[in-house]
Formats: C-alpha cells, structure tokens, sequence
C-alpha cells in the first residue's frame, strides 16, 4: 500500500523526506532503490499525470482560451494543481512591496510538486561555480568542488533522461560518454538566432533539457547506476522501458502523460515504489522536526489536510527537501530550549542568503521569419538552442562592470495559436482592422523572437526569509516574511541582458519591440519571480558560518539533512534543478552508507 | 482603467454621454470571488457561461458581434470572428470574476457606450444602426492608440483591447488555426526539423 493514512501507515521509518519534487523524489529514489524504508510526506494532493494531463486540449476548450488568471498564473493547462505566487489560505509577507525590495514565492501543493509544470532545463554547474569567492572574492566557496558531484550529474542525466550535446566550452562541462540523449533538430528561428549570434561573437549551442529525444537505454543503463544491486536494475529497466519518447507535440509545462519528459511523478516515484519499501503520504503538510533527547531529530509533526489533525511520524533519519524556503519554514518554526531560534540554526544563518536568477527578457520582430511556409514547429517544447555564458575572460579582467555571467534562453517559431495570437500588433501595423488585420497576423504569426536572460545572483545579507512575527495560515502555522535586495552587479548585468538581445535581434534584421532598458534596476525582474529560488540553509566548511556541511547533512543535528536549493552556496546561471538532483543523490549516498556503518 | 482615468476619458470624450453604469442584477455575477478555482478539471470541456454567468445585455451582445466583426470578418480564407463564437468569448471574459477581466469588463463597457455616444453625436443614431461606412469612420478615428488625437486616446484603448480580445476569440479556435496553416498539436514518430531546400533559401544551410 505505497500511499498511505494513519491506518496504513507504519509506525517507524528509517528514512522520512519532506517534500516530492526533484529533491524529494531524488532523495527517495536513491534510499529506497538501495532498501531504506522511507516515508515520503506531501502537502499537496495526489497527482497522477497519466491521467490527468491535458496531452492535446486545445485553448478553444478552456475557459477565457486558456489565459492565465490569478487561480492558474501559468494559463490554464498549466499542470500546477493548488498553486501559484499566492496559495490560498496560506499567505506569506514581505518588507518591500516596492519593485527593488520584492519578493514572489511560487509554490505548487501536489504530489510531484514544481517538477510537474517546470521548463525541464537542465545545466551543469561548472568548476568556477562551486568556488565563486576564490574567483573574484564574492559570495561564498561551496565545500565541494565540480569533480565530486560530476559523477552525480552523470547519474542524474541517464536516469531522467537530458538532451543535450558536448561542446567544451570555458565552465560550461561536458557530461560523460553516453549520458546525454542527441538534440533536438532546431527551428528556422533557432538557425537564424545562431548565426546571427556568432556574427556578433556570441555562440549558440544545443540546449539541455530533460526531454526524452529517443528512448532511454533500458538495456545498459540500470547497471551503469545501480551497480551490484540486480533488484533496482530490474525495477529501473522495467520502468524505463514503459517511458515512451517525446512525440514533439503538447507543451511540457502540460506535464507529460506517457513520461517522455521528467516530472518527479512519472520518473523518481514510480521505480521507487514498485521497489515496495517507499510509501507516500500526501495532503500532509509537516510544520516542525521534532528533537529528541539525545539531540537529534525524532521525527516531523504535521497536519493532516483532510481532517485538520495533528499528527507524529518518527524515522532513523529526517530529509528537507520541501523546496529551499519551505524547508527553512520547518526549520525556523522547529523551536526548542535548545534551538530557540530554529533548529539546526546555532550559526544564525537559516533564511540567510536568499538568492534567485536575475532575469531580463526582450523580444522582436523579424522580417526574414514571416509568412513561412506551413512547418510543424513544436519540435522538443522550447530550448532547443541557448547561449551559454560566453564572457568569462573579459569579465575576470574587470571589463564588464558585473562579477558575475548569464545565459540567454530564447524561442521563436509557429506555435500553437491561442489567446495572444494577434494581439498588440498596432507597433507593426498602425492599429489594422478589418480583412488587413487578418493579413497583418498571416503575415506576422510565427515571426517573433523572445529573448529570456537567466543570470547569477551573488548573495547578500539584505536577501533573506524569517517568521513573520504575527501571520500564521490557515493551519495555524507561523508564516514566512521575506527581504530583498539587488547589487549593483545584477542591475549591471540586467542591463548587459537588454543590450545584448537588441544587439542579437537587429543582428537579425530584427526590429526590437518596445526600447531596450538601459537601467538595470528596471531591466530586473522582481525577486523570486524566474522561480529558482535558492539558499536560505547553504552548506559550506564552517558551522559557524553555514547550516549543513557537503552531504546535506546539518552541522548541529547529525541524522537531519536538506536536500533542496537551500543548500546552494551560490546560484549560478543554470537553472537550480539539476544540481539539486545530483546533490540529493549525493546526499542520500552518504545517508545510506552512514546507515550501514549504524552512525545513523 | 481607474475611476481617475475614466472620468477623465468621459470629460474628454469627443461625444457627452452619461458615464456607463455597470450595475444591476446581472452584472452582480461579475463581483463574485469565485472562478474556477485552483484545481480545475483540466480535461473536460468548457462552454462560455458554465462557469460563472454571462452578463452582456442583448444589447451589447449586438454591439459585440458587430466590432467583432468590423475586427474579423469573413474573407475567402476563414469565417467572421462572431461566426466561431466571439461574442461568447468575450462575453465569458467580461464577465469573469478575476481582477483583469474586471478592468477589461470597464473598458469594453465604457467603450461600447462610447460608441453609441459618438455615433449619436455624429448622426443621430446608434452605432449598430450607423452602417458599415460609418461604423468604419469612427473605427478608424480609433483604430491606433499610439496616433489617435488626444481626446480620442481612451477611446483608442478600448478599441486596441477589443481588438486583442476578438484575436483571442478567433485564433483560439480551430478556423483561427486553420487560418494561420497552424499545422501542429499532432503526435508525430521524428521531427525533422525545416526542409533543407527552406533553410538554403533563407541562407541558413
């Protein structure tokens, strides 16, 4: 009975892990596939994405054509279930609402959580991004370095499945031999961007994305990952083999209901169940680690959302992985006589250093891209090209006037028409109506270029999450309030973004819509709204300055880890997710042979 | 658009027309809270009034229909924008109970009384009675927010957001895909990208 209730439900556990999204379902995969009896506790509902993702609805059946609405931010087809900037029932504050100070927190409430929805890029950090302060004397040095988690990137990208290519480029690594599945073939825009691009020295590769191009090599793979332990690399090949390949249609933040892409639902949870040592409690929202006698953790409280009841699990050990500001709610609001501030705070630094990727986003239009023959162009979902950062160089000799890169994501294409298809054209066609208006959209569909600059936030002390000293939710559990600041060195390179696009989109022939932002701190999106928040527990070498050491594994209480973004040291320009996987398999590597040894 | 910005529009409006009173029992269904909620059915298949009431009167139904029109008629490739349910779209849009559509729910609203006024002013009738010559006359004054004489600015807004709207309603539906050749959202066993022969001529290849 892998889902469970308070009847079903056993009575110890050695391994109980907070949350189900990437670092959740990480986290449990690589307990239970490895024997450990893990608890897995989710505060939203259960989610089946076999049956519940609309694969091919068009936006004629939604309400308002599938636009999104305050309930369904994303549109909605979006795969969020109880989620958004604002949850109901469940607030959080902010000391600024001004647009410098602000910061959005989304968060999803479903089994699976953000990974159902998420853009599925899925980067490498490279070797400068785990020893940023050694580099230019900002932020802080990780206690790892690229070396020790290469190997856990590798594993990450043959199980979910990544496309991607090898280029060798300056700290952007390549993966290992076998582990990247071919690239999607790119749309004339994708072509016309790239060469364009290189005129001006910029380069476009191949992107990576956790989309299954062709399908997983069931055959060798599950040795490759789970050496030596014959049962998981049955499980593991059995399940890869019911993962079909992308049939380059639906958009992926849909989810994906023959598991062509990855979504913690349809690749960590099922091998981990069918294992038979994972059961899931969903609509479990958990608000304190509990702490024992001898000092560590005895297990979670939490509510039950269906009954509103308080109940108490226990487990050999506790695993964060509710998403890096969820898990320092926990934290923060586990207060004890000897955790008065929060457990596993002696070094005051949970909630400190809140970091996001700074995003900057410009578009155009391009003359070459219109009225193009009929192409099917939902080719792999989106990402099948990016730019890399290509500015280290100049950057470390002091050129730029900003410590710190960025990668450009950008999309163009046919795509499928829906409640924006057509309008604010009146820049193009001076306000047409009538049967001009209906050539003016022919004419324009499918020729426009959008450019999403995704760049690297240094910490700093005024970014940062407590407990709001009066607001609780609806269950009564003391809320986050947040503070945000920008440097200097993300305005600057906000500012970079825009230049660089409206250089990129006039490389094009292009013509920019709207003016590119010269001031940065207007060129910046708000903090927390490109979604990769991170930070808020980071590990490093020192107790007094961090909250956990290298394994996720907290400095003041020894059997309680976190696995999420609130580990990040630094927030590089990839996107978070996959560095979250590959450090939750780390993580729960080192909790299973800390377990063997009976150390915990 | 702000009860500020409204009166200004109204006190500078070409025609003097009493400020529009979205009021009275029907339009009630738009003060709602409630829409769709946060975990909706995505499956199922959704008519315009099932999930909170449509609130256009007859009367701007007409009106709707006709600009929708005037936006989108029928040409040799695709049907009129009210002939694939556009008065339904945006009548379901006016009428939800999200903080946007209320706003737009003012502007279209304003903007439809705006109409009879100037029709009125400039011939004594309303403007779905004006005929196509005149309909366009007054469109055209208003077709372009960025030119439009300044008394005219709001009213070129509401113009450009019903534009907006009419696409919506239009592209959304399968003879607004077939229009554009939209040939996707079709499983497919390889994608093999642009035509070598398309890309060569486009000095991509």
């Amino acid at each position: 009975m892998p889902f469970v209730s308070d009847e079903t439900q056993r009575s110890a556990y050695d391994v109980i892990v907070v949350g189900s999204g990437a670092a959740g379902g990480q986290s449990a995969y690589t307990l239970c596939m490895d024997g450990a009896r893990v608890l897995m506790l989710e505060a939203g509902r259960k989610y089946v994405p076999e049956s519940e993702t609309p694969m091919f609805q068009t936006p004629d059946s939604a309400p308002l054509a599938a636009a999104g609405t305050p309930e369904k931010p994303f549109g909605f087809y979006d795969a969020t279930v109880d989620g958004g900037w604002q949850v109901p029932g469940e607030p959080y504050a902010r000391a600024s609402e001004e647009d410098a100070g602000r910061f959005e927190w989304w968060r999803a409430r479903m089994l699976g959580g953000r990974t159902n929805h998420w853009g599925r890029i899925s980067l490498r950090n490279g070797p400068y991004d785990f020893k940023p302060h050694s580099r230019d004397g900002l932020g802080f040095d990780w206690p790892i370095g690229y070396s020790d988690i290469a190997p856990y990137y590798d594993k990450v990208e043959l199980l979910i499945g990544v496309y991607g290519s090898n280029e060798g480029l300056e700290n952007t690594p390549d993966s290992s031999p076998g582990c990247l599945l071919p690239p999607p073939r790119p749309l004339v825009s994708d072509l016309l961007v790239a060469q364009r691009a290189k005129r001006l020295g910029i380069p476009v590769i191949p992107g990576h994305r956790a989309v299954l191009t062709q399908p997983l090599d069931f055959a060798r793979t599950p040795a490759r990952l789970h050496p030596g332990n014959l049962t998981a690399q049955k499980i593991l090949a059995a399940d890869m083999r019911n993962r079909a390949a992308c049939i380059w249609a639906t958009p992926c933040g849909r989810g994906c209901a023959i598991r062509a892409n990855y979504q913690s639902t349809t690749v960590h949870l099922p091998p981990a169940l069918a294992r038979g040592n994972l059961d899931i409690r969903t609509d479990a929202m958990v608000y304190e680690v509990t702490l024992g006698r001898d000092g560590r953790a005895s297990g979670v409280s939490f509510i039950d959302r269906i009954t509103g009841k308080q109940r108490h699990v226990t487990a050999r050990v506790v695993v964060l992985a509710a998403s890096a500001c969820e898990s320092v709610r926990i934290l923060l609001n586990s207060r004890s006589a000897q955790f008065p501030q929060g457990l596993a705070n002696s070094s005051g630094k949970v909630g400190r250093y809140l970091m996001d990727t700074v995003g900057s986003s410009l578009g155009g239009q391009v003359p070459l891209l219109e009225s193009l023959p009929p192409l099917n162009e939902d080719a792999a979902g989106g990402d099948q090209m990016y730019v890399p950062w290509w500015l280290y160089q100049e950057q470390h000799a002091g050129k730029l006037g900003f410590a710190r890169g960025y990668h450009i994501e950008f999309g163009g294409g046919r795509r499928m028409p829906g409640h924006d298809t057509g309008a604010g054209l009146e820049w193009l066609t001076g306000g047409s109506f009538g049967t001009k208006f209906k050539q003016d959209v022919r004419r324009y569909y499918g020729s426009f270029v959008d450019f999403d600059g995704r760049g690297e936030m240094i910490p700093n002390d005024q970014s940062f999450c407590e407990i709001d000293p009066g607001l609780k939710d609806k269950w009564g559990i003391p809320v986050l309030r947040f503070h945000w600041g920008w440097s200097e060195h993300e305005r600057r390179q906000a500012a970079h973004m825009q230049k660089t696009f409206a250089d990129i989109i006039e490389a094009m022939g292009g013509r920019v819509q709207g003016v590119p932002q010269t001031d940065g701190a207007r060129a910046i999106a708000p903090g927390g709204s490109i979604i990769h928040e991170v930070g808020g527990a980071i590990m490093g070498a020192d107790p007094g300055t961090s909250v956990t050491d290298q394994w996720c594994q907290t400095w003041d209480v020894k059997n309680l880890f976190v696995t999420d973004g609130a580990v990040f040291a630094s927030n590089a320009d990839k996107n978070p997710t996959l560095t979250i996987m590959a450090l939750a398999w780390r993580a729960a590597d080192h909790i299973l042979e800390r377990m063997r040894r009976k150390e915990l | 658009m702000d009860r500020r910005t409204t009166i200004k529009w109204v006190m500078a409006a070409s025609a003097a027309w009493p400020l529009f009173k979205a009021g009275g029992a029907r339009a009630a269904a738009a003060s709602s809270e409630l829409g769709y909620g946060t975990d909706p059915n995505l499956l199922k298949s959704y008519r315009p009034g099932e999930l909170w009431p449509l609130t256009l009167t007859t009367q701007q139904q007409r009106l709707a229909g006709i600009l929708a029109d005037i936006i989108i008629p029928a040409d040799k490739h695709s049907p009129s924008a009210s002939a694939v349910g556009a008065v339904e779209f945006i009548d379901e849009w006016v009428s939800a109970p999200y903080p946007k559509h209320r706003r737009d729910r003012t502007t279209v609203l304003e903007g439809f009384a705006w109409l009879d006024a100037e029709a009125a002013r400039r011939s004594g009738r309303e403007f779905a009675d004006l005929g196509a010559s005149g309909q366009h006359a007054i469109c055209t004054a208003i077709c372009d927010e960025s030119s439009a004489a300044a008394e005219l600015r709001a009213a070129a807004h509401f113009f450009s957001v019903y534009r907006d709207l009419t696409a919506a309603a239009f592209y959304s539906t399968p003879a607004g895909r077939k229009d554009l050749n939209y040939i996707g959202n079709v499983p497919l066993a390889r994608f093999d990208g642009p035509p070598p022969a398309l890309l060569k001529n486009l000095g991509l290849l």
